[in-house]
């Protein structure tokens, strides 16, 4: 352990000597002129797809239901501009794979003509939870950290569980992003209305706020707004990755450490990012729906790098036209550089979880061919779950899917933090996505495997069954003719009998 | 445009292998130069030789593997390795002594394993230990650091052309006391050649072994660097220090005393630079505390008890083969789970 892990009693993790975040982190807020075309996809959120409500041709306004949540776990989308609605289909996913997903693409009029709001605006407070989160759920309010779970289930969750602390999520560990950083400085009285509404929602009568003490400025504007609030409680944190992370947040600030395989309401709380606490406000307050973020764009390719208020759907290479290429980038990253995804080309959408986007310079992006493991426990020191990557590695490389299962697979976040600071760039976090992967491929295929068995074993007792009644059928009838016969018989016998009585009497 | 895409993370921590190896020969430098100043240019030959052969039995074996030997060269592993073998080694030992060491390191000690990451022991531990049994005489012969010869007569002395004097042979500290303690004369009475706390080090002993401060200022220059941690060093110089203070203390006439064993023989060199070998020790804190104490308690318990007067190389190579031991019993618990790896039990909601 060295003297910073020491003092700021945090053992885990990385500690980028470079953060990136500055100066885009310091340069004011600007908004994005409209472009003309947005693709909004039906899909960005876990759950089900959203279905869309619109046909080609047909005009939208700002703020008008493009396309309805279906299912439990699912958000409605909405239109960011108003524009004539041009196409519904496909368009490239932000994946590495360049794989198509479904859009619907708005061609922009350019008059952001605004729909209706949602809803009336009336005390948040005076309604009953089940109805703020109805509010939530209709403007598609989905978690903007990047996990991108609906928030409404989430609350609803939280109330049924009995959840007593809401955990704020103001630690933006990874490097370049800055865009809650943006929120709470710009916008620190509607994260804590969010905050107030989600405990409101959830029935929590606690909220920690927990913001790494690299964001000074971010911290006393929310010090500021939430004067007043003796329930709400800012707590800066140490700046160190993945200090975002649910779990690793949930141990700095409670102390308690989440179950294995449970979720953070089965201690009783709940982590929200600030970007969906003022998402929130806005959605129950105003009726506004969720068709516009603040995106960090960043890396050493920018221009002008900053934060863009832009609306959901933009294509990247839109944004980058905005805020200017000094080169041509040699990587394309949505989200922070740790858990990032590659983009496979610029024209790829913006989603709700999005952000940030990096355009990375050759020398940003450091890849070295790997080379062997020289067992310097890295890894395991940086591990913020308490694995060891590089006996998971090992088990994973010789196929032992089971042992590495039982020594925590599962519990890897995939933070990448043991590939960041491994000296052989070993690619470990690579490696554990395949194993992931691999692992639920063996388990859908054991399943599968058990489905055809269950299916064989029926037939079996089928058609066992069905041999077995006959032959009791042939049984039955046999006896049922011999049972005839002997009636037969007998009333022939006794015929003949009586016939013969009768002939002897 | 079209890009490249691969998985994250998209940045890395700038060391590789190679950067940390030669950090880690830098801080070696100071007291190797010193060792060549001490004890002339037969040290420097001998150290020449011993690097080369190392390099060379790594490069054959990776040629036969049929893997191309530069880039595996570059990553500064072979070179260490062959370095602190030839730190370890009789200053003044015939040239074969060193190629015999060398190529057995890399070759034996390391590429039989598998290469880089794959071996159970320290290569330069294992190529000492193989000499020392194998060539006893040459092993333990040691020089007074004195009349230092020129760089053309200390090649003919490491070449075996010119035949060291007698005179200029000694015992080193430790090994003196061994043998006067298996006389029978106690050390109040004995004349140990130098003291160990003799800050220029002009005392006998192997070409990195006098130097002693110059090779701990090298450790705390690792420390500072982050490329080793204080687990390891300190585990193993406390578990030598307090059993000779101990023993000291209960017995002066039979016990050295606790700075002198720190001071002697490879205690400095095996707590910063052996010991701490990545691919060698275990992988968690915890691990490396436990392996450390052990190499510094069976270090004074070779020196002690055991036939020879030095143990370092002994109690490194023996906690090698527990590395894996303790790397299967030693683990960090998993956030979220319980010692025995059992998923923590769930408290419901309102429990505050």
């Amino acid at each position: 352990m060295g003297l910073r892990e020491l003092l700021n009693g945090v053992r885990w993790g990385v500690h980028p000597h470079d953060d990136h975040k500055r100066p885009a982190a310091d340069v004011p807020l600007r908004v994005m002129p409209l472009p003309a075309r947005l693709c909004v996809p039906l899909l960005q959120h876990v759950g089900a797809p959203a279905l869309p409500v619109v046909a080609v041709g047909e005009r939208v306004l700002r703020g008008q239901l493009i396309a309805a949540a279906q299912g439990n776990v699912s958000a409605p989308v909405h239109a960011p501009s108003s524009g004539v609605i041009s196409a519904i289909g496909e368009v490239t996913a932000p994946h590495p794979s360049g794989l198509p997903f479904s859009a619907i693409t708005i061609e922009l009029d350019g008059k952001d003509e605004a729909g209706e709001p949602l809803t009336p605006q009336v005390d948040p407070f005076s309604l009953a939870p089940a109805e703020v989160s109805q509010r939530i759920a209709d403007a598609g309010i989905v978690g903007l950290g990047g996990a991108t779970f609906p928030s409404a289930p989430k609350a609803q969750l939280g109330l049924k569980l009995s959840v007593h602390t809401l955990i704020i999520n103001g630690g933006e560990c990874e490097p370049y992003l800055s865009s809650d950083d943006s929120v709470m400085r710009v916008r620190a009285d509607e994260v804590i209305d969010g905050v107030r509404i989600l405990m409101h929602a959830t029935g929590a009568t606690k909220a920690l706020v927990g913001i790494e003490d690299n964001k000074p400025e971010a911290t006393a504007a929310m010090r500021k707004a939430a004067e007043g609030f003796a329930s709400i409680e800012i707590r800066p944190v140490p700046a160190r990755y993945p200090m975002g992370s649910d779990r690793q947040l949930v141990q700095v600030l409670t102390g308690k450490e989440v179950p294995s395989g449970a979720r953070t309401a089965s201690i009783g709380v709940l982590v929200n990012n600030v970007s969906t606490c003022a998402a929130i406000h806005r959605a129950v307050r105003v009726g506004e729906p969720l068709y516009r973020r603040i995106v960090t764009v960043n890396g050493g390719a920018v221009a002008q790098p900053g934060n863009v208020l832009a609306p959901i759907g933009v294509l990247i290479e839109d944004l980058l036209r905005f805020v200017g290429l000094k080169e041509t980038p040699a990587r394309l990253v949505m989200g922070g550089p740790m858990m990032g995804v590659a983009l496979p080309h610029a024209q790829v959408p913006t989603v709700k979880g999005c952000g940030g986007i990096l355009a990375l310079t050759a020398g940003e992006i450091t890849d070295t061919a790997p080379s062997a493991c020289i067992r310097c426990g890295s890894c395991v020191k940086a591990c913020p779950m308490g694995l060891l990557p590089l006996e998971l590695s090992a088990h994973i490389h010789a196929g032992e899917y089971d042992k590495a299962e039982a020594k925590g697979l599962d519990d890897c976040l995939a933070c990448g933090c043991c590939a960041y600071v491994c000296p052989s760039h070993v690619p470990l976090v690579q490696t554990f996505y395949h194993a992931k992967g691999e692992v639920w491929k063996r388990a859908q295929q054991k399943k599968r495997t058990e489905f055809t068995k269950s299916l064989a074993q029926a037939r079996k007792e089928r058609l066992e069954r069905e041999a077995r009644e006959r032959v009791e059928a042939a049984a039955r009838r046999k006896a049922e003719r011999a049972a005839q016969q002997a009636a037969a018989q007998q009333a022939a016998t006794s015929a003949s009998a009586n016939t013969a009585g009768g002939a002897s009497a | 445009m079209i890009l490249q895409t691969v998985a994250s993370p998209h940045a890395r921590a700038g060391e590789s292998v190679s950067v940390v190896m030669l950090k880690v020969v830098a801080t070696l430098v100071p007291a190797t130069v010193y060792g060549f100043w001490l004890f002339g240019s037969p040290a420097f030959w001998l150290w020449l030789i011993t690097i080369a052969s190392a390099l060379a039995g790594e490069a054959v074996c990776l040629r036969w593997a049929g893997r191309d030997p530069v880039p595996l060269l570059k990553d500064g592993s072979a070179l260490l390795t062959g370095w602190l073998l030839a730190l370890s080694l009789p200053p003044w030992a015939p040239w074969w002594i060193g190629v015999v060491g060398g190529l057995f390191a890399t070759t034996l000690g390391k590429q039989v394993f598998g290469g880089l990451g794959n071996n159970l022991f320290n290569p330069a531990m294992i190529a000492r230990i193989a000499l020392l049994v194998s060539f006893p005489v040459q092993m333990t012969y040691w020089v007074v650091p004195a009349g230092a010869p020129g760089l053309l007569d200390g090649l003919l002395i490491t070449l075996g052309h010119i035949p060291v004097p007698d005179a200029m042979s000694s015992a080193t500290l430790l090994g003196h006391a061994k043998t006067d303690l298996a006389r029978g004369v106690d050390l109040l009475h004995t004349e140990l050649p130098g003291h160990a706390f003799n800050w220029v080090g002009a005392r006998v002993g192997s070409l990195g072994e006098t130097s002693t401060w110059l090779i701990a200022a090298g450790g705390v220059a690792l420390l500072t660097m982050r490329i080793i941690t204080w687990h390891v060093p300190v585990a193993m110089l406390a578990a030598i220090a307090v059993p000779a203070a101990i023993g000291h203390a209960v017995d002066p006439a039979r016990y050295i005393d606790w700075t002198t064993h720190l001071m002697s023989g490879g205690a400095m060199l095996g707590a910063f630079f052996i010991a701490t070998d990545y691919v060698t020790s275990p992988s968690t804190r915890a691990g490396q505390v436990v392996f450390g104490l052990g190499c510094g308690l069976l270090t004074w318990v070779i020196r002690t008890y055991g036939g020879y007067p030095e143990g370092v190389a002994f109690a490194v190579l023996l906690m090698n083969a527990l590395t894996p031991a303790i790397d299967r019993l030693i683990k960090p618990r998993v956030y979220g789970r319980t010692f025995t790896g059992k998923p923590a039990s769930v408290q419901k909601g309102k429990s505050k």
